[in-house]
């Protein structure tokens, strides 16, 4: 089966998340094209084939540099007609959701996200995907002849053992039509781990009393090389950024380990990190919620008991 | 200002998930349904948009008769007039179809809906209706403002936001902290059972997808209490089972 993997871009850097729909697609793909937009280095072409990919599609028109949905759409269109690709895999995240929604219209393709395993293809065309919030999955069957899935972040390793890949510039054809929402500017932050795409997790909630004592969480999550969360209350009341907030109205992270440290861990709250592989939960209260949720726990005080894990950490890395 | 929402009619977020007849039906028993949390932002932002451009609000859902309550709330929040488009709702595309077809129909200057629903999650549905209509679809959006023709809005993207100006009409999927969520008053609850609730057909049966069978994620194993003065254990742990140091 031929396969084609939209990339999305951090930086000059090739998203984790995006590897991951590489090395996903590699798992049942005779052929993998990626299609990536912007300028990369070299060592992220390269990191392209290493997780599985045998060519790779760049899109160095100045035009398509900022992440813009409906020309990548068009031009994604364009490229699984050129390719003849059977499938098409990219990474859930906020602008894969939409590009994947209009590709399936322009080429009456069946759509399926937050897809947790390789498909079945022993009859049909089944997936796996999680549904309610990771509280269910539903096994789901595409039936138009092309396929669309957007995959769940941290369900793939990523795959190390690829080889250097066949690098194509691909010029896609344009239609103004498709530039009418104009980016007027973007903030990001730069050089750190971002929530939805790491493996680790560490969030403080209420129980930490003020944006001031974050430095104990921040410390922690550096020790365990994490991204920081936190609970809703925490961003409402502006302690930290809203991008951080985790839940059913928040972001969604499936991690290896996820860390809640003053959390009581509210069923909304749980929504957001059903799908994390362990839970460790930090709580002076015995009774709070989350401990039934988690793997570890710990009861105590957060101000007592974080410095003491984070100095733990660091001393048994050495 | 012609302002189309489209709600979702979904599970309560504290609900049990379960499912019945050989894992093939979700289980509604003791299940209490909502407006989709962030349809109910789409909702409110139109109420406040209403409020200072005047205009319309029409609510829309895809669903059986089932969801009726959950669309009389909508109105009673502040839509003035609603559709039901009588049909289960079982595939994104089926979905947005439908939705298309009555945005044809209607020409409205904003089609608001929620960045994903809570039940299937997919955050397809305003794409698909933005490329049906040829129309731009902005998701996740967590700011929206409307002067003239022109809507200023920031998006939510990996680690941060985007500012983006766009011309009327667009499709966008929307989230906090875009309004506060509106609690129905009295007047409300009294006036939306007199607003009209129009319930028309499907305009086409087409799905992409079909569930199979669901599936319940396997249960925890237990937790393992660790005594914060021996915080070596833990470190053991994380190392030599969950492998994350
Ligand atoms: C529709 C809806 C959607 C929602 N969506 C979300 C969402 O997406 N995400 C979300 O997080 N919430 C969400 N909420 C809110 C949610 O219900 C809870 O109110 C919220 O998660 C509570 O946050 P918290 O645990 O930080 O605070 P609290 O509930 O106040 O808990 C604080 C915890 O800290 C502990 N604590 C206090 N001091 C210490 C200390 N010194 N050391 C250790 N522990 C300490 C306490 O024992 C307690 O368990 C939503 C609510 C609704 C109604
Ligand atoms: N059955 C439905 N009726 C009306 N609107 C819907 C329906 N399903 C989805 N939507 C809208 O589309 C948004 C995204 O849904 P989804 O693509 O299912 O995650 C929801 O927040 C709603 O605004």
């Amino acid at each position: 089966m031929k396969v084609l993997v939209f990339l999305e871009l951090d930086e000059e850097n090739i998203r984790k998340s995006s590897l991951e729909a590489v090395s996903y697609a590699a798992n049942f793909a005779s052929q993998v094209t990626a299609l990536v937009f912007g300028s990369t280095s070299l060592e992220g072409l390269n990191s392209i084939g290493i997780a599985g990919a045998n060519k790779v599609l760049q899109v160095t028109n100045d035009r398509f540099k900022q992440p813009n949905i409906m020309a990548f759409s068009s031009a994604i269109a364009e490229v699984v007609a050129l390719e003849n690709a059977e499938t098409l895999v990219l990474a859930k995240s906020s602008t894969g959701d939409s590009v994947a929604a209009r590709v399936s219209i322009k080429l009456g393709a069946s759509l399926v996200s937050n897809v947790t395993e390789v498909p079945d293809v022993s009859e049909g065309f089944k997936v796996k995907r999680s549904i309610y919030t990771g509280k269910a999955f539903a096994i789901t069957e595409l039936s138009a002849s092309l396929k669309i899935l957007s995959i769940r972040k941290n369900t793939v390793p990523i795959k190390t053992d690829g080889a250097t890949p066949e690098i194509v510039i691909f010029t896609p054809q344009m239609d103004e039509a498709d530039f009418v929402v104009k980016v007027l500017s973007s903030e990001k932050i730069t050089g750190q781990i971002l929530l939805p795409e790491a493996d680790i997790v560490v969030s403080g909630g209420r129980g930490l009393k003020g944006p001031e004592n974050w430095g104990m969480i921040e410390d922690l999550a550096k020790a365990l090389s994490a991204a920081t969360g936190c609970s809703k209350p925490v961003s409402d009341m502006d302690w930290r950024p809203h991008h951080e907030h985790v839940g059913q109205t928040g972001i969604k992270v499936s991690p290896s380990l996820y860390v809640a440290v003053g959390i009581s861990g509210a069923i909304q709250h749980l929504a957001g990190v059903n799908s994390s592989k362990y839970i460790l939960v930090i709580n002076k209260d015995p009774e709070a919620p989350f401990f039934k949720a988690a793997d570890y726990g710990i009861v105590g005080d957060a101000f007592d008991v974080v410095p003491k894990l984070t100095a733990a950490i660091n001393a048994a890395k050495v | 200002m012609k302002i189309l929402v489209c709600i979702t009619h979904v599970p309560d977020t504290t609900s049990k998930i379960s499912f019945i007849e050989q894992n093939t039906k979700f289980d509604q028993n003791g299940v209490q349904f909502i407006i989709g949390p962030y349809d109910d932002y789409a909702l409110a932002r139109a109420v406040e948009l209403k409020e200072q451009l005047g205009g319309t609000i029409t609510a829309l859902n895809v669903g059986t008769s089932e969801t009726e309550p959950t669309i009389r709330k909508a109105l009673a929040i502040g839509a003035d007039d609603a559709i039901r488009i009588d049909a289960e709702p079982t595939d994104a595309f089926f979905v947005a179809n439908q939705i298309a077809h009555i945005a044809r129909t209607n020409a409205y200057d904003l089609i608001l809906m929620g960045r994903e629903s809570i039940d299937f999650n997919g955050g397809q549905v305003h794409g698909m209706v933005g490329a049906l209509l040829g129309m731009p679809s902005i998701s996740p959006v967590m700011t929206l403002d409307i002067d003239g023709n022109i809507a200023k809005i920031s998006r939510e993207i990996e680690g941060g936001k985007e500012l983006l100006e766009v011309a009327l009409p667009f499709v966008a999927g929307c989230q906090e902290p875009i309004a506060e969520w509106k609690i129905p008053n009295m007047r409300g609850i009294m006036s939306a059972r007199s607003k009209p609730l129009v319930i028309v057909a499907p305009f086409s049966d087409l799905v992409r997808t079909t569930v199979n069978h669901f599936e319940l994620p396997p249960a925890k194993s237990g937790i393992k209490m660790i005594d914060a003065e021996h915080i070596g254990e833990l470190v053991d742990l994380l190392r030599n089972e969950a492998k994350v140091l």
